[in-house]
């Protein structure tokens, strides 16, 4: 662990968050020793610590198990279709920009299906906040193979082995433009959260990876065995690595993972670059865009 | 309300069907464009994206139609009125998108500017092929209104009509154009705003406690609130109930789609447009829509002079179609001929009004030009013989 300073509270009682949650639709439906319960606590402790008024906030996701997200998040929240999370997000944080957009989604849904817009995105820094859980797999849909799967292996759709080689979603996403990169697990809560309320505090395309337990489809296909072995199999092997070059963060099965904020800077966001590009165009003719 | 002035190009301009539409869409309060290039559709966001920096109004070229046809629905929550614009191939690749905002019933508006297909086909020639994709494109079963202008003027108005009635029956509608009509130059009038009728989106405005995002009024359509305002909506494509949650059974699938359904199905026949000329006590009507309506005139005016009674009834709604209306002149004419710029698609709905009561003549044609009208009028000819 890193003495890095946090300042995000993860010590209060569980039930802490549930003003952050549609408490009428639990149970949720994801698996017991699945991750993404424990990033949506990250994100709603991020929340708070971020200081947004929260009826600004807007969450949207794709389709798979992180997409169901959004229908338990108590902000305006929007559940749409499978890999577009992006663009509907693009279209909502463009039409009102006091909005803060965060897209909460999974790894098929946001980089194979979603993968254009994901790119693009990030090429145009639109200002919204990526939360990307990475369970390796799809879940939804029983097992089959992600973009992510890392080699060696198995997916349903992959029963002798993935032999396709796996994104490096940091990298990917800092070449793209992004302007705030973090990768942390499931374990790290409390990195995780504080990357988060950076991410949303962070002005332009900020992207937060977060590896997560899928027990059900990865881990037992994989004989990793269940939430809790995964977890701490994170424990053992993440190595945190502030700052490290994204070319060198690439994930192997069940190999040493690079955690930590790897990019953060500052560039224009698509509607700064756009007024700033109007005004000097036009000049007073053009009244800057606000939504 | 009437148009908000700001934007409205009032005066007679000489301009081409895509470029009216754009006008249309700036008049009808459109501020957010998406969409991305594809001929013969490419001059209405050309237009869009040279008109709206100076009138408050965002335009993007999306990385695809996909992603176009589900920005719009992002800006639509955000409080934006909106538009995507493309032609067969992106068209194909909207569907599943009309099937996001007729569940999630988000008002938007798709301007599919008709070239020929299947696929890359001719692009830059026209056609009608993409009407049954209008009606039955997206997966599932829902209602959908498509328009069909024939003309320039036709296009900027039915552009208005296209945001109004998405507006009051929160459906996304479908506006029909073919690429004779996107590129046809004409005469276009663009009123002054004040006469220009605008539907207001319909906000809810009762009180906050108890809102329910998908509580249907009289009408069968819900009120609607906006990202931000503090309402904590929840809107899903899955299958859901009022409050807008999941819920995954028969039950709350029937009582959904039966009224994303109904509420095109009962308002229908407010709903529905069309024109007609000489219809009462002819023996042939020819029904017809957008660039088809006016090559049929030369053949109708032929007819005519060869001393036949034929009516003409030209569709401005193809969707929802004029099913009452065709069924009562199915028992007074001895035919309907309808020509197309396909295979035959509106044909099948006129055969399904007129149930065998009498004849129904396809015209059809592949695509790439329009109809030789010596086509149509021998068909009209035909139609009572035997």
């Amino acid at each position: 662990m890193t003495e890095e300073s946090m300042d995000v509270d993860v010590s209060m009682p569980t039930n802490a968050v549930e003003e952050y949650l549609r408490m009428e639709r639990m149970p949720h439906i994801w698996c017991p020793g699945c991750g993404i319960g424990s990033t949506v606590n990250c994100f709603a402790h991020a929340l708070e610590a971020s200081g947004l008024d929260l009826k600004k906030v807007a969450v949207v996701s794709g389709i798979g198990c992180t997409g169901r997200v959004a229908g338990y998040l108590k902000l305006d929240s929007f559940h749409t279709t499978h890999g577009r999370a992006i663009p509907f997000a693009t279209g909502l944080k463009l039409a009102n920009p006091e909005l803060k957009v965060v897209v909460y989604s999974g790894d098929g849904d946001l980089t194979a299906i979603g993968g254009n817009h994901f790119i693009h995105a990030a090429r145009r820094n639109v200002d919204m906040t990526v939360i990307l859980i990475n369970n390796f797999i799809y879940g939804m849909t029983g097992g089959q193979v992600a973009p992510t799967t890392p080699v060696g292996a198995t997916a349903s759709t992959t029963p002798y082995g993935n032999f396709e080689e796996a994104f490096n979603l940091p990298y990917l996403a800092e070449s793209c433009g992004a302007v705030y990169v973090a990768r942390w697990t499931a374990f790290h809560v409390r990195h995780a959260a504080k990357s988060i309320k950076d991410a949303l505090l962070k002005k332009g395309f900020s992207f937060v990876e977060i590896l997560a337990p899928c027990p059900t489809l990865y881990s037992r296909r994989n004989k990793l065995g269940d939430g809790l072995d995964q977890m701490k199999f994170y424990a053992a092997n993440s190595e945190i690595q502030n700052d490290a070059d994204t070319k060198t963060v690439g994930l192997t099965f069940q190999g040493k993972i690079v955690v930590g904020k790897f990019v953060d800077k500052d560039k224009p966001t698509y509607l700064d670059s756009m007024n700033n590009f109007y005004i000097q165009k036009f000049g007073d003719r053009y009244a800057p865009y606000k939504g | 309300m009437k148009a908000d002035p700001k934007g409205v190009m009032t005066g007679a301009f000489f301009i081409d069907g895509d470029h009216a539409c754009a006008e249309g869409a700036i008049a009808a309060g459109c501020r957010f464009v998406a969409g991305y290039p594809i001929t013969p559709s490419t001059e209405v966001v050309e237009r869009i994206a040279e008109r709206f920096p100076l009138i408050g109004g965002i335009f993007i070229q999306m990385e695809d139609e996909i992603a176009s046809s589900i920005a719009i629905q992002g800006a639509v929550w955000a409080g934006k009125k909106a538009m995507t614009v493309t032609s067969g191939p992106g068209f194909s690749l909207m569907m599943e998108h009309i099937g996001l905002a007729a569940m999630t019933e988000t008002p938007c508006v798709f301007v599919d500017v008709q070239r020929a297909g299947p696929s890359t086909g001719l692009p830059t020639l026209p056609a009608q092929g993409d009407m049954m994709q209008a009606r039955w494109g997206s997966h599932g079963d829902y209602g959908i209104i498509a328009l069909c202008p024939n003309s320039p003027q036709e296009s900027f108005d039915l552009t208005v009509k296209a945001f109004n009635l998405s507006e009051q029956y929160r459906v996304p509608v479908l506006l029909m154009l073919d690429e004779c009509v996107g590129h046809m130059t004409e005469r276009v009038v663009i009123p002054p705003a004040d006469q220009i009728e605008i539907y207001p989106r319909r906000y809810w405005e009762g009180p906050r406690e108890g809102f329910l995002l998908y509580k249907a009024g009289q009408d069968g359509v819900p009120p609607i609130v906006k990202a931000g305002d503090g309402y904590n909506v929840h809107v899903t494509g899955l299958t859901h109930d009022e409050r807008g949650y999941p819920v995954m059974t028969a039950a709350a699938q029937e009582k959904l789609v039966h009224r994303l359904v109904d509420k095109i199905r009962l308002n229908a026949e407010a709903i529905i447009e069309f024109k007609e000329d000489q219809v009462d006590g002819a023996e042939v009507v020819v029904v017809s829509f957008g660039i088809t309506s006016r090559v049929a005139i030369p053949a109708i005016e032929q007819a005519r002079q060869d001393g036949l009674k034929v009516g003409h009834l030209r569709l401005i709604t193809a969707w929802p179609f004029p099913k009452k209306r065709i069924q009562e002149l199915s028992a007074k004419v001895k035919a309907f001929v309808v020509p197309e710029i396909n295979y035959g698609q509106m044909v099948h709905e006129v055969e399904r009004s007129v149930s065998g009561k009498t004849r129904v003549v396809p015209v059809s044609h592949g695509g790439g030009s329009v109809h030789n009208p010596k086509d149509i009028h021998g068909a009209i000819v035909n139609s009572l013989k035997g």
